[in-house]
C-alpha cells in the first residue's frame, strides 16, 4: 500500500506519460463514454433539471455564506444525539484523532467506506504509521489498494484498469491481505465481484472500528448520509462497534428537506442512475455503537475566503465533470497528482493548497482547454472555466515578483502590441514581409492553396511539431482596408 | 443602426479573407458596416493565460474603438464570449470605474456573426452557393459560452448546392484552447487528432467552423497528416455566391 501522490510531476509531464499508454487511453475512453451516455439519458428525463441545479447551488451557497452558524448547529444536533464531535484544522490533526480513537479500542485494523475526505488527508498511510491497517471495502478502492496503486477517478477509482488487469491483481495480491482469490478465477465481472465479496466479508465481521466519510451532513437533525452502490458501506456503518466519520465542513445541508434536491442531483450525475441502490442515514450513535464525527477543514476555509473560487465548495463529488472532460479522458486521473482529478481537481487542489507553493499545483489551472463541458454538466452549477481563469491569474500574480519567465515576457509584449492599433499595424507589417519570404520558401501547400511554414524553432515547435502552420498573408486585413481607402 | 465589425486579431493578421467575407456578406444583406481602425484584440489571449493586468489596456482599447456603435459583429464565438464574459472581470480588476462603465455599455452590443444574422437581421438564407461536401464543427465557446445553438447549421442548410454531413462527436473540444495548445501540447494534439479522425470519417472536402483559431489547430493537423481536407471559416462559405 505504497501509492502516494506526493512528489508527482507537474501536469504537462504527467500527462505526456499517460498519453503514451495506449491501454490506459482505451480503458478511459470506453469507461467515460459509457457513463456519459448513461448520465445524459437519465438527466434528459427530468424536465426541471435546470431548476434542480439552481436549487442545489442556492442551498450550498447558503451553507457557505453562513458556514459558522450551520457548523455550530450541526455540532449541537450531533452531540444531542450521542455522537462525539471533533474538529480538525488539517490532515495531520484529523489523522491523529482517528488513530487515537482506534488505539483507545485496541484496534490494529479498521474497515473503510469509500471516502474522498479520508483519501485527501492520507488517512491509510497515517494509520499505518501507528501500526493500524485500514482496509478499503469499496470494490474499486480495493482494487486500487491491492494493486499498490493510486485512485484515478472520484467515483470509479480503478477506472484506468480493465478486468484482465483486475483479475491479475486479485490473484497475486489478495492472499497477502486476507482471504485469497479462488482458484481458476476468470475475468468475468460477476466472478471478480464474488471474489471481492468473500474476501471482504471476513473483514466486515472482524473489524471493531469503521471509518466513513459522508455525502451530506444535515445540520437540523445531526444526520449523516452515505450514498453508495455496493452495500459494503452499510456493512461498515452498521457492524463495527465504533464508527468514525470524517466529514469536510462544506458537506452540510441545513435541513432534512434539502435532501430532496440532492438525492435527485447526485445519482443521476454520478452513476447515471435514477436512484442509487443504498442510501444510509444515521443520526448520532445508534444502539450499541459509539459514533465519532471529525469535522475537517484542511484548506476549506482558505477556499471559502476566495470570492470567485468558493463556489468549488458546492461540489458534491459526483464526478460528472471528469466523465465529460476531453482532457481527463486522454490523460486519466493520475496526471492531476491528487485524489481530486479532472476539472474539479484542477480548481479544488489549488484552492485547498494555495497557489505559488509548488509547480505541480500551479500547473493544474492550466490543465484545461476551457471548453466548458464541465460547467454544463455540473449539478450544482460550479462555473469551473471561470474559476480556472481566476486561478490562472493568481498563479501569474504569485510569480510577478520573481524573475520574469519567457511566457510573462511574451504576454507583456503581446499586450503592448495589442493595446494600440498603430503598434499592431507595425507588427503585422513585419509579419507581412516575413510572409512574403516564407511564402516563397514554404514547399508544402496546404489544402485551400496556402503555403505552410516548416517546423519552427522552440517555442514555436510546441505548435509545429504536430501541426502545419500557414504562412502569414502578405497583407493584413487592416492594411488592405487602408490601402483601398474604404472610408 | 451603426454596425461595426470586429475583425479579431488572428483574422486581421492571419486570415484577412475572413474579415473580407464578413463585409461582403453584410453588404449583400444591406448592412453598411464600419471597420473601426483603432481596434486590435479582445484581450482573450492574456485573460485566459492569467495575465489580467496586461489585459487592461487591451480592453480599454477595445471599448474606445467600438464606442458609439449599436452593434459590433465578430466572426468568432470565442472573442464574442470573451467580451461578454471577461471584460467586466478585467475592468473590475483595474479598479477604474469609468472603464467598468464603458465595458457595461459595449459588451452587450457584441454579436457573434451567426447571432447577428439570425437574431438581428432575421435571415437564415443569406443567398450563398457552395457546391461542396461540408461538415461543421461547433467551437466550444460559441456552443457553451454563447449558446449559439443551431444558428450556424440553419445558415449552412440554406446554402445552395451544399452537401452538409454530420460530424461525429461534434460537441467535443478540438483541443486548441489558446495557450493550452502549447502549454499542454501533447494533450492538445491528442484531442485534435481525434477531431481530425472524425472529420476524415465524414468524407467531407471542407471543415467549417465559426472560429479560425480552432481551424488553425484542426487544419494544421489535417494538413500535416496530408488528408487533403480543407478548413474554412463559416463566413467565407456564407459569402460565396454563384458569381464569386
Amino acid at each position: 500500500m505504497s501509492g502516494t501522490f506526493v512528489g508527482m510531476p507537474a501536469f504537462p509531464a504527467a500527462a505526456r506519460e499517460a498519453l503514451s499508454d495506449a491501454q490506459l487511453r482505451r480503458n478511459l475512453a470506453h469507461a467515460t463514454s459509457t457513463i456519459r451516455a448513461k448520465r445524459a439519458a437519465v438527466v434528459g428525463e427530468v424536465d426541471e433539471w435546470e431548476e434542480l441545479r439552481l436549487a442545489g447551488a442556492a442551498i450550498k451557497d447558503n451553507v457557505l455564506h453562513h458556514l459558522d452558524e450551520h457548523l455550530l448547529r450541526l455540532e449541537r444536533s450531533l452531540t444531542e444525539r450521542g455522537a462525539t464531535v471533533h474538529w480538525a484544522r488539517d490532515a495531520a490533526e484529523a489523522c491523529e484523532i482517528v488513530a487515537s480513537i482506534a488505539r483507545q479500542h485496541d484496534a490494529d485494523e479498521v474497515v473503510k467506506v469509500k471516502s474522498m475526505a479520508t483519501q485527501e488527508i492520507g488517512l491509510n498511510e497515517a494509520l499505518a504509521a501507528h501500526g493500524i491497517t485500514a482496509w478499503e471495502t469499496d470494490l474499486a478502492e480495493l482494487i486500487v489498494q491491492l494493486g499498490d496503486d493510486l485512485p484515478s477517478h472520484i467515483l470509479v477509482p480503478a477506472i484506468h484498469r480493465n478486468r484482465a488487469e483486475i483479475r491479475e491483481i486479485f490473484r497475486e495480491r489478495m492472499a497477502a491481505a486476507g482471504r485469497p482469490a479462488p482458484e481458476n478465477l476468470s475475468d468475468v465481472p460477476r466472478e471478480l465481484a464474488a471474489a471481492a465479496r468473500l474476501h471482504l466479508r471476513e473483514k466486515f465481521l472482524r473489524a471493531k472500528v469503521a471509518v466513513s466519510g459522508a455525502n451530506f451532513a444535515i445540520a437540523e437533525t445531526g444526520t449523516l448520509v452515505v450514498v453508495e452502490s455496493e452495500g459494503n458501506g452499510r456493512m461498515c456503518l452498521t457492524l463495527p462497534e465504533v464508527l468514525v466519520s470524517v466529514v469536510g465542513i462544506e458537506k452540510i445541508l441545513p435541513a432534512w428537506s434539502d435532501l430532496d434536491v440532492f438525492l435527485q442531483l447526485l445519482p443521476r450525475s454520478s452513476t447515471g442512475e435514477r436512484m442509487n441502490p443504498y442510501t444510509s442515514m444515521w443520526s448520532g450513535g445508534t444502539e450499541g455503537q459509539e459514533a465519532h464525527v471529525v469535522l475537517l477543514d484542511n484548506g476549506r476555509t482558505r477556499a471559502l475566503a476566495d470570492e470567485v473560487g468558493r463556489q468549488a465548495l458546492r461540489c458534491i463529488r459526483c464526478s460528472a465533470c471528469l466523465n465529460v472532460c476531453p482532457v481527463y479522458e486522454r490523460t486519466g486521473g493520475h496526471a492531476y497528482g491528487s485524489v481530486y482529478p479532472g476539472p474539479i481537481g484542477a480548481i479544488l487542489n489549488p484552492l485547498l493548497r494555495g497557489v505559488g507553493v509548488d509547480e505541480q499545483t500551479d500547473s493544474l489551472p492550466y490543465a484545461s482547454s476551457l471548453c466548458g463541458a464541465c460547467f454544463e454538466v455540473c449539478p450544482v452549477r460550479i462555473d469551473i472555466p471561470e474559476v480556472l481563469v481566476h486561478l490562472r491569474s493568481q498563479v501569474v500574480d504569485a510569480h510577478r515578483a520573481g524573475p520574469p519567465k519567457g511566457e510573462a515576457v511574451a504576454m507583456k509584449s503581446a499586450a503592448w502590441v495589442l493595446s494600440g492599433a498603430r503598434r499592431l499595424s507595425w507588427a503585422e507589417r513585419g509579419m507581412g514581409v516575413a510572409g512574403r519570404v516564407l511564402n516563397r520558401l514554404g514547399r508544402k501547400v496546404m489544402p485551400g492553396g496556402r503555403r505552410a511554414l516548416g517546423r519552427l524553432p522552440w517555442p514555436g515547435s510546441l505548435w509545429s511539431n504536430a501541426r502545419d502552420v500557414p504562412a502569414p498573408p502578405a497583407e493584413s486585413f487592416r492594411a488592405r482596408w487602408r490601402r483601398e481607402g474604404r472610408r | 443602426m451603426r454596425v461595426a465589425v470586429q475583425v479579431t486579431c488572428i483574422n486581421d493578421a492571419m486570415f484577412p479573407d475572413t474579415g473580407e467575407a464578413v463585409f461582403t456578406l453584410l453588404r449583400r444583406l444591406g448592412v453598411a458596416a464600419d471597420f473601426p481602425a483603432a481596434q486590435t484584440c479582445c484581450a482573450q489571449p492574456m485573460v485566459n493565460t492569467g495575465y489580467l493586468d496586461e489585459a487592461v489596456p487591451v480592453v480599454r482599447n477595445f471599448v474606445d474603438a467600438f464606442a458609439g456603435y449599436d452593434a459590433i459583429v465578430t466572426p468568432s464565438g470565442s472573442c464574442a464570449g470573451s467580451v461578454r464574459h471577461q471584460h467586466a472581470m478585467v475592468a473590475r480588476r483595474s479598479g477604474d470605474d469609468r472603464l467598468a462603465e464603458a465595458v457595461a455599455q459595449t459588451s452587450p452590443k457584441v454579436y457573434e456573426l451567426t447571432e447577428f444574422l439570425v437574431d438581428v437581421l432575421g435571415v437564415t438564407d443569406v443567398g450563398a452557393y457552395f457546391p461542396h461536401r461540408v461538415t461543421y464543427h461547433p467551437t466550444c465557446h460559441s456552443l457553451r459560452m454563447l449558446g449559439v445553438g443551431d444558428r450556424p447549421l440553419r445558415l449552412l442548410r440554406a446554402v445552395r448546392g451544399i452537401d452538409l454531413v454530420e460530424l461525429p462527436a461534434a460537441n467535443e473540444c478540438c483541443g486548441f484552447g489558446g495557450t493550452f495548445a502549447v502549454k499542454n501540447a501533447e494533450t492538445s494534439t491528442a484531442m485534435g487528432a481525434d477531431k481530425a479522425r472524425h472529420v476524415l470519417g465524414t468524407g467531407a472536402e471542407v471543415l467549417v467552423a465559426g472560429d479560425n483559431s480552432c481551424l488553425l489547430h484542426i487544419g494544421g493537423l489535417l494538413s500535416r497528416q496530408r488528408t487533403g481536407v480543407r478548413v474554412m471559416h463559416l463566413a467565407e462559405v456564407l459569402a460565396r455566391t454563384e458569381d464569386a
